[in-house]
């Protein structure tokens, strides 16, 4: 974890370029909308208290609002939520299963241009 | 693969094997990728080998499925490590303090399974966390509050296990909590409380049953797995209002915290809040600079005084009907009014229930039952995490100054330029005393997180000659605090020893948690 974890920090600083990859279908976008709203928005949504926004924000992420972004790539969204960075912790697979961290990564890259 | 300690590896693949059968194969987790999600997530230990890392998890569904884990447990002598949801950052998150132990993890366990707005309590599992109880009482329109403490995602079986605090009246979590089921180390149930009683009607209701009040041994405790809890909730106010007192002496404070303490003693005020001085969070300028170095409290008054900031302040929240508020605020304003020069500032004024738009715009709801991750700002946008050195001491003005004056100087001493700031705030989480909440970084640096260590273990030290003890703790110091409890050749660890001996003789449920060890890991006290 400590390496990725340093690995991550640098990544931290870099445009998430994203390759392109299949489009998710509608309930699988569906899906991770609702387990994105449960386990991250309150730390990355939009408007006041929420840290995870501020903190990319204040890294120069742009949009800082995770649900705004188009570069992000499921095996980066999936490494962050296992490993964690900066001050975001590790989630367990208890919290968020394998198959709903693909429903996310689905959501989060559901806008990414081909 | 890693081993607990004192296992052979054929004993622990056993175990394993029967954890699967117990569980399914699925909810048992051996990989290293796994398991990294079960480390501390804000470990001082960072790039330390003293860091303990789990060999396992096991994850039940149910308190059946936890009495065969510690059965099982029992039979191969594995030690567990109980979590809830695992989010206790700041204190060890969901990893052991045993390295090698099994983290038993409650999670899937996340079943509401009352919420009663008449009487206005709820039962639940352990892996419930505030924002899923939130939730539920949202979309069934149900009439009650929660009291969250700072991050939503917590457990509220695991924070009031941890004796941790909230901010409306219902803000003692444990102290809010009404009936237990708890899974013994042998694996069998026992409820506590009316919970005793088959068929009992009023579990949720009464808290003692009849008999011994078991239930503070399994907090802060491995003396059992917590499977079911019972809370008391709050009945939505009409309204809160809160109003800021400032005073301009630096000798005020006595007389402010004093009043403060008579109005918390007699109910007036009976949430959360905090004494600050406005100086350790005024803008820094040349000025302020000047009179800090010169050590004269006269300077920092008329510093004070020509920035009107005050030299300390009181926010006092009330929750209730809206006649009633604004009578308690009348009232105290009365009674700080003894105080020459004080002035009185109206604060925020809610009418409830809030609409999205008002709730849009507040920073932090918690203080009104509403839970948020917002706490995690704390530490600014590339915060590496935190922990907290957290000590009661009494409600006074002058065990403020005390421990103001002596924490700093730990930070002299220690030769620390991060020192214990002019005037940290103290707070009201409990009733009848004060307790500071003091903020540690957690830094991907060795030297820094081994200074850190330092400095808190000789704060805890320090503390226990003032007479002053930790409420809570980080894992990688609940030994020291323990050993600072020691009254009469550390009597109360020695109950605690007899009663571990006794309802756990094989020293399967967390090793050494709040510095209580099974007969064989324990260390011979001086």
């Amino acid at each position: 974890m400590k390496n990725a974890r340093a690995f991550l920090l640098l990544l931290c600083g870099l445009t998430l370029a994203a390759p392109a990859f299949a489009a998710p279908d509608d309930s699988q976008i569906d899906r991770g909308h609702k387990v994105y709203d449960k386990w991250c928005f309150p730390c990355h949504g939009t408007g006041v208290g929420k840290p995870g926004t501020a903190s990319l924000a204040a890294r120069g992420q742009k949009p800082a609002v995770l649900e705004e972004r188009t570069d992000l790539t499921a095996p980066t969204i999936k490494t962050f939520v296992r490993h964690g960075v900066l001050f975001m912790p590790t989630f367990r697979k208890t919290e968020i299963s394998d198959a709903d961290l693909d429903a996310i990564a689905a959501y989060l890259t559901r806008n990414n241009k081909p | 693969m890693r081993v607990p300690p004192g296992v052979s590896p054929g004993d622990f693949a056993a175990a394993l094997k029967r954890f699967e059968e117990a569980v399914g194969k699925e909810w048992v987790f051996t990989s290293d990728e796994d398991i990294d999600t079960y480390r501390d997530s804000y470990s001082p230990f960072w790039h330390e080998n003293e860091e303990p890392i789990p060999s396992a998890a096991v994850a039940p569904d149910g308190v059946e499925q936890v009495q065969k884990i510690a059965r099982i447990a029992n039979t191969y002598k594995i030690p567990l490590w109980t979590i809830s949801t695992g989010k206790n950052l700041g204190y060890g998150g969901s990893a052991p303090l045993l390295g090698g132990s099994v983290v038993l993890d409650l999670k899937r366990m996340n079943r509401i399974l009352e919420v009663n707005d008449k009487n206005h309590y709820a039962l639940v599992e352990p892996g419930v966390s505030y924002f899923d109880l939130y939730h539920y009482v949202q979309e069934k329109g149900l009439n009650v509050w929660i009291d969250p403490p700072d991050p939503g995602w917590g457990s509220l079986v695991g924070n009031a296990l941890e004796r941790g605090g909230g901010y409306t009246p219902m803000r003692d979590h444990f102290d809010a909590h009404c009936g237990m089921e708890v899974v013994l180390a042998n694996g069998e149930v026992v409820r506590t409380g009316m919970g005793a009683l088959p068929n009992s009607k009023t579990w949720q209701q009464y808290k003692y049953g009849f008999g011994p009040y078991v239930d503070g041994i399994f907090s802060q405790s491995n003396l059992g797995i917590v499977t079911k809890m019972g809370f008391w909730l709050y009945p939505p106010p009409e309204a809160y209002l809160s109003g800021n007192v400032v005073v301009s002496k630096h000798d005020d404070l006595f007389a402010l915290v004093e009043i403060f303490a008579n109005l918390m003693n007699s109910g007036m005020v009976q949430a959360t809040t905090t004494v600050v001085s406005p100086l350790a969070f005024a803008r820094p300028d040349a000025e302020l600079a000047a009179a800090r170095a010169s050590g004269s409290t006269r300077d920092l008054e008329q510093y004070a005084a020509r920035k009107n900031i005050g030299y300390w302040s009181v926010s006092l929240p009330f929750y209730g009907p809206a006649k009633v508020v604004a009578a308690q605020w009348e009232h105290a304003k009365e009674k700080f009014s003894v105080i020459l020069g004080v002035k009185f500032q109206d604060g925020a004024s809610y009418r409830f229930p809030l609409d999205a738009d008002q709730l849009a715009k507040i920073t932090n709801p918690v203080p009104f039952g509403v839970p948020s991750l917002q706490t995690f700002s704390i530490g600014g946008p590339r915060s590496q995490g935190h922990m907290w050195f957290s000590p009661i001491i009494p409600m006074t003005g002058e065990a403020v100054l005390e421990a103001q004056e002596v924490f700093a100087q730990v930070y002299r001493d220690l030769g620390s330029s991060n020192s214990a700031s002019a005037a940290f705030p103290v707070w009201n989480f409990f009733a009848r005393a004060f307790v500071i909440i003091y903020f540690f970084p957690i830094e991907h640096d060795v030297e820094k997180n081994k200074r850190n260590r330092e400095i808190f273990r000789r704060l805890v030290k320090t503390s226990a000659e003032r007479g002053w003890g930790e409420y809570r703790t980080h894992t990688a110091f609940m030994g020291d605090i323990m050993d600072a409890y020691s009254f009469n050749n550390h009597a109360l660890l020695r109950l605690h020893e007899t009663m571990k001996d006794a309802l756990d003789p094989n020293g399967i449920l967390s090793p050494g948690k709040n510095g209580i060890w099974p007969k064989g890991l324990r260390k011979a006290k001086a």
